[in-house]
């Protein structure tokens, strides 16, 4: 399906991550939004508020970020597309409710502009501190899908991308961004309607007077694991809670109907890996030290690599554009023929783990942290290559 | 050079990251360059310190941070201070001339060039476009900007109703920035 004209702003824009983030939003065909801002996320709001009345959405401003993180999963029920954006503080306000938000196969966007923390910490500055709150968060087993930006332009992209995946998959996408990519300014290109596909959502083809299950795979092809959702107030009476449930939807509390439904949240988003991943590589091929990175750090980093190169050092890049489901499968392989990943990120050691993990002791795994507040010094990651070079 | 490092700095409220985005815009909007814009983000939002580094080049950037800017313009004496001593040896700094007093000891290898940026700006309607002026100002050193997508960059960047102004602030700027350089031919190419 392509995208509504309405929300498309085909363009050259000269935007920061923030408004192109929003910009996204509104070509994907988000048509409602319940948010608290927070710094520094407030300018995608602030954008969505100024722009849904032309585009025929609706922004509420709520009390606080538990109100803003259920409010939009009611919006979803009703048939809307919507997001709710938010940082720090905000997305941990917000676990409970991104939990619900999976337990019950609610397609939406939750954007986290990354600050330093933990608490209120460093309101303006930039961090990558929240990634494995991203992955464990909420409580309970879950897979997640969380992407992280590295541009403006991507801001924009993989905005458009978290709808389609959330659609798909029917369940809540995190867009991980942090306040660099947030408040960086760069030439978004707004491509025209037709060039933007967009994955329609998948309503239960059941009349009023049928049964509808919310939970029930009898519609679904042999191996999707994902049932199509109905619009509360057309016709079907659907029962939806965050308690284990069965196909009705109904309460059912054992262990049989938990691992059933556990089950299949988990396999629906693990079994389609190779669909929801994307990562970019440069070099890779021949390296002998990979530089694994995301977000901004993956721009911090480049200068280091070319230095090294410029002396002659075999050393590949490899951007995360989806950090979960984790690139297990490649990191593994890539771990086979390196001596080395350096993990540049802006946390003290998260998604080298991750890395870690994957390597199984084989290469050396070199992470190099950042405690926020700045980006690297490339000088930094530069060092950190050539002491694994050894 | 193949990348101009542009550290832009004043008080907040003096449209610093206005005139940033304005040259960021009209180098990958209006003309064919790349460009990305960094803004020193704080709490503040009025008179205080506030900066921002825009980067130009001819290929797609991959950091856009800037260490040792090649061109400063500085709207007040604290930009002046603080980032005068990162400007390369070769750097170029411009500058508010009735807002800053350039230091008896001044680096000579820099290229410095003053302008009354206030003071036109309020010959032309008001204070308020000193910004704007500045922009103007930094367009004649520039070989690589044209006039012509700065223009269109001030044009899309401000309310319409405030066009003439801005247009004669930026001329004015402009015009001022090419007489002074005339003498010395000193431009930043890219």
């Amino acid at each position: 399906m392509n995208a509504d004209p309405r929300g498309v702003l085909t363009g050259s824009h000269f935007l920061d991550g923030d408004h192109a983030a929003a910009e996204g939003a509104l070509a994907a065909g988000a048509n409602f939004s319940a948010g608290y801002p927070i710094t520094p996320s407030t300018e995608v709001v602030e954008r969505l508020a100024g722009r849904f009345p032309f585009t025929g959405g609706t922004f509420i401003q709520m009390e606080d970020e538990l109100a803003a993180s259920i409010a939009i999963q009611g919006a979803v029920w009703g048939g809307s597309k919507a997001l709710t954006v938010t940082s720090g503080p905000g997305f941990s306000l917000m676990m409970e409710h991104l939990g619900y938000g999976i337990m019950t196969e609610t397609p939406f966007v939750l954007v986290d502009v990354q600050r330093g923390g933990p608490s209120t910490g460093l309101p303006t500055m930039p961090a990558q501190a929240d990634m494995m709150q991203a992955r464990w968060g909420s409580h309970g087993d879950y897979e997640i899908i969380a992407l992280a930006p590295s541009s403006p332009q991507e801001c924009f992209n993989l905005m458009i991308r978290a709808f389609n995946l959330s659609e798909k998959y029917r369940t809540p996408v995190l867009l991980m961004m942090d306040e660099c990519v947030g408040h960086m300014l760069e030439r978004v290109v707004i491509p025209s309607p037709e060039k933007i596909q967009i994955e329609p959502r998948r309503y239960t083809r059941k009349g009023p007077d049928e049964q509808y299950w919310p939970y029930s795979l009898e519609e679904c092809n042999n191996g999707d694991l994902v049932p199509p959702l109905t619009k509360v107030g057309e016709g079907h009476f659907p029962h939806i809670t965050g308690l284990t449930h069965d196909d009705r939807g109904y309460p059912a509390m054992n262990a049989k109907s938990q691992a059933v439904l556990l089950g299949r949240l988990v396999d629906k988003i693990r079994n389609n890996a190779d669909d929801i991943i994307t990562i970019e590589e440069d070099g890779t091929d021949d390296a002998d030290v990979i530089v694994v990175s995301y977000g901004i750090t993956a721009r911090v980093c480049q200068p280091a690599i070319s230095r090294a190169r410029a002396e002659g050092h075999k050393v590949g890049f490899l951007r995360l554009v989806t950090v979960w489901p984790f690139p297990e499968k490649r990191i593994r392989e890539l771990a086979g023929r390196v001596s080395a990943f350096v993990v540049p990120e802006m946390n003290l050691g998260q998604i080298v783990r991750e890395v870690e993990r994957c390597s199984q002791g084989r290469p050396k795994v070199r992470g190099v942290t950042h405690a926020g507040g700045a980006v690297h010094d490339p000088e930094e990651i530069y060092n950190a290559i050539r002491e694994v070079m050894g | 050079m193949t990348r101009a490092e542009i550290k832009i700095a004043g008080f907040g409220g003096q449209g610093v990251i206005m005139a940033g985005i304005i040259v960021g815009k009209a180098a990958s909007i209006f003309d064919r360059f790349h460009a990305t814009m960094i803004q020193a983000f704080g709490p503040e939002a009025r008179g205080s310190a506030c900066s921002t580094q825009v980067v130009v080049d001819q290929a797609p950037i991959a950091y856009p941070y800037i260490q040792r800017p090649s061109i400063l313009v500085a709207f007040n004496q604290e930009a002046y201070e603080l980032f005068e001593p990162q400007l390369r040896d070769d750097g170029l700094l411009l500058y508010e001339e009735d807002m800053v007093t350039l230091r008896p000891n001044q680096r000579a290898s820099l290229q410095t060039f003053g302008v009354p940026a206030t003071r036109i700006a309020e010959e032309v309607g008001r204070a308020m476009v000193q910004n704007v002026v500045m922009v103007g100002f930094f367009t004649a050193f520039c070989d690589f900007l044209s006039y012509e997508s700065v223009q269109k960059a001030v044009l899309d960047s401000i309310p319409p109703a405030t066009k003439d102004m801005n247009l004669a602030a930026l001329k004015r700027g402009y015009d001022h920035g090419r007489m002074v350089r005339a003498g010395d031919g000193v431009g930043v190419k890219v």
